[in-house]
């Protein structure tokens, strides 16, 4: 913070002259690249629609309202269906997380070159979008709840395992230091010594990915991984919108209670 | 063998995880009820599955090797337009989400203002992006402005809220003090809060113009433009070399952008 003399005495600014250069400098470069980004993207788009997207938005608007109540009886097994694939989904990527992880952590890995396999399976699984591969899986399953569980399993691994094994580098040694000096072997030392420091990271981690999850199968049946996102695709397909507005409803009242419950959970184990 | 050997308890059980024995038992005997039922109304066709199991296996051997060659110039306009998009999308959703997250301040906004700003927050928070995706197509026609507009919806969600909790948590003498030197709202935002928030709202939009790539990669399929709509006509086209060829594309990017966000996210700190 520069005091700059002037003929009026010292005046006080908040950047020096060369730092306020540099930083005009990279807001000029930050600019370019949106103006060059911007330019990309409205070549490919017709103007057109987009003037008149606020008829449209009004047309659509007004076709939803009122949403179709009695359409309800028909969205519980929709509903089952997408909290199933959500939790089998959770409970498949935890079981395949955790030697993941084991093998992932720097203190717990067996070898180098398992620790990098591990590693690489997680960032694999975290890049590929749960919609991508529900697309692949719709392929080899069938369309169906089987393809979106896995789905929602394959995507989570990673996530769950990163977590997890991010927490098991960040326990205490001296616990596990104590297991072995009464002549633990290794496994009991990973039993006694380890595991019981990382469970409620373990618990946290599974509530936290499911609530993640329920918010994520909504949406998997627009690829025909089954849930209510398949009621959701076909209401639009066949342009019934008080249909959609219901299964709106629903997927924002899903969403909330599963945050709900999520904070709860977590609030009780933490 | 001396006495205090003897008195040594000699079977010592591990304490159960869960504390409360009524609460324990409940928890085991309602989550095996839960998956009986789950799994019996799934309705998974096996056999299909099973006759799936072979077609799975020509269907992985069918994406090697990945084709980089045949459709290249779809492929690098798939990737710039997603591209592009993140970078739009991100800027234009931080642009939105600062006044947002400034009213979702409850130490900076009144009432009133705080509790429509996190209506706003929630209620972009609660729809996928897909979701917004298929409105925004509905809306803006196909091609990458839909997605544009879907991700930076996206991003008020995400950005705003952070932005609002990271205002919240400010330490307030350093407020008070900038307050004490008869600063107005404007030079009391720019001095005392802007500084104290800076450095981790910079390394949150580099982390959110990661998530915006991710997703640009999927809004494709509902037809929002981007790297996500090649994918999906190679798919439909039964193209699974190219398929192969994009997922690793997408993957290569993800794990760049993802390494460079995280150091520059260590450098800002």
């Amino acid at each position: 913070m520069p005091l700059i003399d002037t003929p009026d005495g010292p005046v006080w600014k908040r950047r020096a002259t060369k730092e306020i250069l540099i930083r005009w400098f990279f807001w000029l470069i930050a600019v370019a690249i949106i103006a060059y980004a911007w330019k990309g993207i409205s070549d490919k788009t017709i103007w057109f629609f987009v003037q008149d997207a606020p008829r449209q938005a009004a047309d659509i608007g007004g076709r939803m309202i009122p949403p179709k109540f009695s359409y309800m009886s028909r969205l519980w097994v929709p509903i089952w269906d997408t909290l199933n694939i959500a939790t089998l989904g959770t409970v498949i990527a935890l079981v395949i997380a955790v030697p993941v992880a084991f093998a992932a952590a720097r203190n717990t890995t067996p070898h180098p070159i398992v620790r990098t396999i591990a590693i690489f399976i997680i960032v694999s699984s975290r890049s590929v979008n749960s919609l991508i591969w529900a697309l692949m899986l719709v392929f080899i399953f069938g369309p169906g709840v089987l393809a979106g569980t896995i789905a929602i399993g394959l995507r989570s691994v990673g996530f769950c395992a990163k977590l997890l094994y991010e927490g098991i580098e960040e326990i205490d040694h001296t616990q596990v230091e104590a297991i072995e000096a009464t002549g633990a072997s290794r496994a009991q030392q990973m039993v006694f010594g380890i595991v019981p420091q990382v469970l409620p990271t373990f618990a946290g981690i599974g509530v936290f990915r499911w609530d993640i999850n329920i918010r994520e199968s909504t949406i998997l049946g627009l690829v025909g991984a089954g849930g209510i996102g398949l009621e959701l695709n076909g209401s639009i397909n066949t342009l019934a919108w008080t249909q959609v507005s219901m299964i709106l409803l629903v997927i924002l009242s899903t969403v909330i209670v599963s945050e709900w419950v999520s904070a709860k959970v977590r609030g009780a184990i933490i | 063998m001396s006495a205090a050997d003897t008195e040594l308890p000699s079977n010592w059980k591990k304490p159960p995880f869960i504390k409360s024995p009524l609460l324990r038992w409940s928890i085991i005997i309602g989550s095996a009820i839960y998956l009986a039922l789950a799994f019996g109304t799934m309705d998974v066709d096996w056999q299909r599955a099973a006759e799936g199991l072979p077609r799975g296996k020509r269907f992985i051997m069918a994406f090697f090797p990945p084709n980089f060659s045949d459709n290249l110039g779809v492929m690098w306009d798939g990737i710039f337009e997603s591209i592009w998009m993140a970078i739009i999308s991100t800027v234009a959703g931080i642009a939105l989400s600062i006044p947002i997250g400034l009213g979702a301040a409850k130490n900076l906004a009144p009432n009133w203002m705080y509790l429509t700003c996190r209506s706003i927050i929630g209620g972009s928070r609660t729809f996928p992006e897909i979701i917004l995706a298929i409105f925004a197509v509905k809306l803006f026609g196909f091609g990458p402005f839909a997605g544009f507009v879907a991700l930076s919806i996206g991003t008020i969600g995400f950005y705003a809220k952070l932005l609002a909790e990271d205002i919240e948590n400010i330490s307030p003498s350093q407020a008070e003090a900038v307050k004490a030197t008869g600063a107005g709202w404007w030079q009391w935002i720019n001095y005392a809060i802007q500084p104290q928030v800076m450095p981790r709202m910079i390394g949150l939009s580099v982390y959110r113009l990661d998530i915006n790539f991710r997703e640009s990669a999927v809004v494709g399929i509902v037809g929002g433009g981007g790297i996500g709509a090649t994918l999906n006509t190679a798919f439909e086209r039964y193209e699974f070399d190219t398929a192969a060829a994009i997922l690793l594309i997408i993957i290569g990017i993800v794990m760049v952008l993802e390494y460079t966000s995280g150091y520059l996210r260590k450098w800002v700190q």
